[in-house]
């Protein structure tokens, strides 16, 4: 059969969480700029950087919600679709996956309400710590997923009795060495995205001409901190490249497309993967550049696809390009950075024409690079799921395809008007409206007024 | 190696009825919105929950994480099974979730995210219902996958039903203590209303359960357990009287409570009958449970942070307490 329940689980998995990332890594970003302003609020007291706060405030509260809801359905969904895999793992990813809820959820529930309208109920410090637990709420959510992923990608500390996992010892599972890397490059690269995002505002209010001060402050101050942010990045990436050579070589080959084991691999810049025939066309490369990149050394042996038969290699093609995008996207964000930073010494950061449109339409650059890392990290893997000891094949739940297809279409449609219509729809317009000067009055429709402060007891 | 898996069900119950008041009580508000005429009244039935509702429904993706950990067999034997409610469940609370969100922002299209509100909590309430009416039926391992009569019968649907009262009695009984004046008359007369529900929904589950299954006749008719267990509809009829003269006499918060005590009496009376299956009649918590070591070290965490969690749960009700109230009113 052309469409199996499995791939077809997997096409509505890798939908769901595609759109469903773009929300976690934006807010992880934009929660960190909002708690720095407020430090600065809290230090200058220039009302200038609450208003900076309360905007992006704004466009949090927005991205999040959408964050917590589409993260329910991946959650259900490893039932009703991957039963195989919750009844082999379960035991090994729950763990994890309650105690992100425990110490990140709940924190982020409980304090999100107050960071976003208890500007008038609570004190400054208290709405700063606020705050800072969502910051740290939303980092330690990520940590348990990223180690959650890791340990799929990587497994370690565990004995397998009768096909089902069991835990040997905790401290490897949750502190796997190769988790951190991959979680630092995961944080790195929602800073960027959001950090692309908010240039990408800043430069749209300073084309326009409206809000040029708190535009000034968010542009020049972002484009300060990607500078050192993204050369960082490029080195956590390394040093996650080597990680990935050392744990999943066939990953490594199908992202550099080396069919043949080999000393001094050369670094393939472009071709055309064939599977089929197991080789690249229209190949241009540099000598000895891959084994450069993968073992730090001139030449250093890479594994190649052909070590294992065709049915167990990763589908090349998306892996071998989505790790190219992404290596592109990170250079020309470099490229940007590099630039604005040079402009700004220059004294012409803010009225540059061109350079003031490129940064308005380089706001998905991150989510891109994001997405297409992703795609890398998770098609290479295949055709496990985890990573040389169950299938992906195996993992799936006994449903019928019926049922599948209802919920793809029911996902796909409903994603599609949420997240893909509506939430930009409303991002838009709260971007358009801009930052309110913060002496003035909050919009008639908030519901919010309706809880006059005169019920709040002040401590 | 028994206590152990016993006490994570207890975690879970916990999690799970945590959810089912929390949550239950902003569902009940979501489904009654739509029938309050006044915009600005509808603003303040939203606001009653909008700080709140986010921190409700972690506690079912706590429920959710938690079976999935400490019971994997029965996660994995349960949602196959459940695949169109659960869907239904979550693309509905997906739904009610991102209303709220957009609700706030819009001004031309704000009546239309109400009627998302509604209708989100609407379906996921049905959903719920559903799962309840398998999980007391009790389940068929063996059925073909994709089989709809599971989940989609006679009781379940009667579940269904009854939820939507229970919720929305949760809900109105919410609404009493958070609001002042003309809106809390409204949620006095819809409280008032629902109770008689409720008291139908009530006879209608004790005549029918003990016929669904021999397992639960044996257990509330067996004239050991008799005695003892005709203490939970008497304390449950209690609670209703209670409810009645509270609502009657225009007590503020006496209703909610009783209200959540009936859900307690209600869900003790499904794990009595339940008991000790996770899936039930089909696998018992011992036979589900995860390896010890994965108990033990979520135990760890769960001991150490529910306590902060619960508190800080309660810190945050705290500071968006007071009735909301328009300027003016």
């Amino acid at each position: 059969m052309l469409l199996d329940t499995t791939l077809l689980s997997r096409i509505q998995f890798g939908f769901t969480i595609s759109f469903h990332i773009l929300f976690p890594a934006f807010s992880i970003g934009l929660v960190l700029f909002i708690a720095t302003m407020e430090s600065i609020w809290l230090k200058t007291k220039n009302p200038l950087y609450l208003s900076i706060c309360k905007f992006w405030t704004k466009v949090f509260a927005l991205t999040f919600g959408m964050g917590v809801v589409s993260g329910v359905v991946m959650e259900f969904q490893l039932g009703t679709n991957w039963a195989g895999f919750t009844q082999a793992v379960g035991g090994v990813l729950g763990p994890l996956f309650t105690y992100e809820v425990m110490t990140a959820f709940f924190i982020e529930a409980g304090f999100l309400g107050v960071m976003l309208f208890g500007w008038d109920r609570v004190g400054p410090k208290l709405h700063y710590l606020a705050t800072l637990l969502v910051v740290i709420g939303t980092t330690l959510s990520a940590y348990w997923i990223m180690s959650a992923n890791t340990w799929m990608q990587h497994p370690v500390g565990y004995k397998q009795v009768n096909g089902v996992f069991k835990v040997a010892d905790w401290m490897q599972v949750v502190f796997n060495p190769a988790t951190f890397p991959r979680f630092i490059h995961m944080l790195l690269a929602s800073y960027i995205a959001a950090g692309f995002v908010i240039c990408s505002v800043s430069a749209y209010y300073l084309l326009q001409n409206r809000f040029v001060t708190f535009a000034k402050t968010c542009f020049s101050f972002t484009w300060w901190v990607l500078l050192v942010l993204i050369p960082l990045q490029i080195y956590v990436g390394d040093v996650t490249g080597v990680q990935v050579h050392a744990n999943q070589p066939l990953k490594t080959a199908a992202m550099e497309g080396i069919w043949e084991t080999q000393a001094g691999a050369p670094l393939v810049l472009f071709a055309i993967p064939d599977q089929k025939n197991q080789l690249n066309h229209w190949e241009v490369s540099i000598p000895h550049g891959a084994a450069l990149f993968n073992t730090h050394q001139w030449n250093g042996i890479l594994t190649g696809l052909k070590t294992v038969p065709i049915q167990n290699q990763p589908n090349v093609m998306p892996v071998f390009f989505g790790f190219r995008v992404m290596v592109g996207m990170g250079l020309l964000m470099l490229l940007q950075s590099i630039i604005a930073i040079y402009l700004r010494w220059k004294k012409r950061l803010y009225d540059t024409r061109w350079f003031l449109m490129s940064a308005v339409l380089s706001a998905p650059l991150g989510f891109i690079a994001l997405w297409c890392g992703w795609i890398t990290a998770e098609m290479g893997r295949q055709p496990w799921i985890v990573y040389g000891v169950l299938k992906t094949a195996d993992a799936v739940s006994t449903v019928s395809l019926r049922d599948v297809m209802i919920s793809f279409a029911l996902i796909f449609i409903v994603y599609g008007i949420i997240f893909g219509y509506f939430y930009f729809y409303f991002l838009h317009k709260t971007l358009h409206k801009g930052p309110s000067d913060i002496k003035e009055q909050e919009e008639p429709h908030q519901p919010f007024q309706y809880m006059p402060s005169s019920f709040v007891e002040h401590k | 190696m028994d206590i152990l898996a016993l006490s994570w069900c207890g975690i879970i119950a916990f999690g799970v009825i945590m959810y089912v008041i929390l949550g239950g009580f902003d569902l009940g508000i979501g489904m009654m919105s739509i029938f309050f005429k006044d915009e600005r009244e509808r603003d303040l039935l939203v606001s009653a929950i909008l700080p709140v509702w986010d921190g409700n429904q972690t506690w079912l993706v706590f429920g959710g994480a938690a079976l999935y950990g400490a019971f994997p067999v029965a996660f994995s034997a349960i949602l196959p099974l459940m695949y169109i409610p659960i869907l239904m469940m979550v693309v509905a609370l997906l739904f009610r979730g991102v209303s709220f969100e957009f609700r706030l922002k819009a001004i031309k299209t704000k009546r239309f995210w109400e009627i998302c509100i509604f209708l989100g909590s609407l379906f996921a309430t049905i959903a719920q219902g559903l799962i309840l009416g398998t999980f007391v039926q009790g389940f068929n391992l063996s059925a073909n996958a994709g089989a709809v009569d599971q989940w989609f019968n006679p009781f379940g649907i009667a579940c269904a039903i009854a939820l939507i009262f229970g919720y929305v009695l949760l809900g109105a009984n919410f609404l009493i203590i958070k609001t002042a004046g003309k809106l809390q008359e409204k949620s006095y007369a819809v409280s008032g209303k629902i109770q008689y529900f409720i008291l139908v929904g009530f006879v209608m589950v004790s005549v029918w359960s003990p016929f669904l299954d021999h397992a639960i006749m044996e257990r509330w008719f067996n004239p050991g357990n008799m005695l003892y267990l005709a203490i939970l509809p008497m304390v449950t009829m209690l609670l209703l009287i209670t409810h009645w003269v509270a609502i009657k006499k225009k007590y503020e918060y006496v209703p909610f409570w009783s209200a959540i005590g009936m859900f307690l009496m209600c869900y003790l009376g499904f794990i009595i009958s339940s008991y000790p299956y996770i899936v039930p009649r089909q696998i018992t918590y011992m036979a589900a449970a995860a390896d010890k070591s994965s108990l033990l070290f979520m135990l760890v965490g769960v001991c150490g942070m529910l306590p902060p969690l619960l508190y800080y749960t309660y810190y945050s009700y705290k500071i968006f307490r007071g009735k909301v109230v328009q300027i003016g009113y």
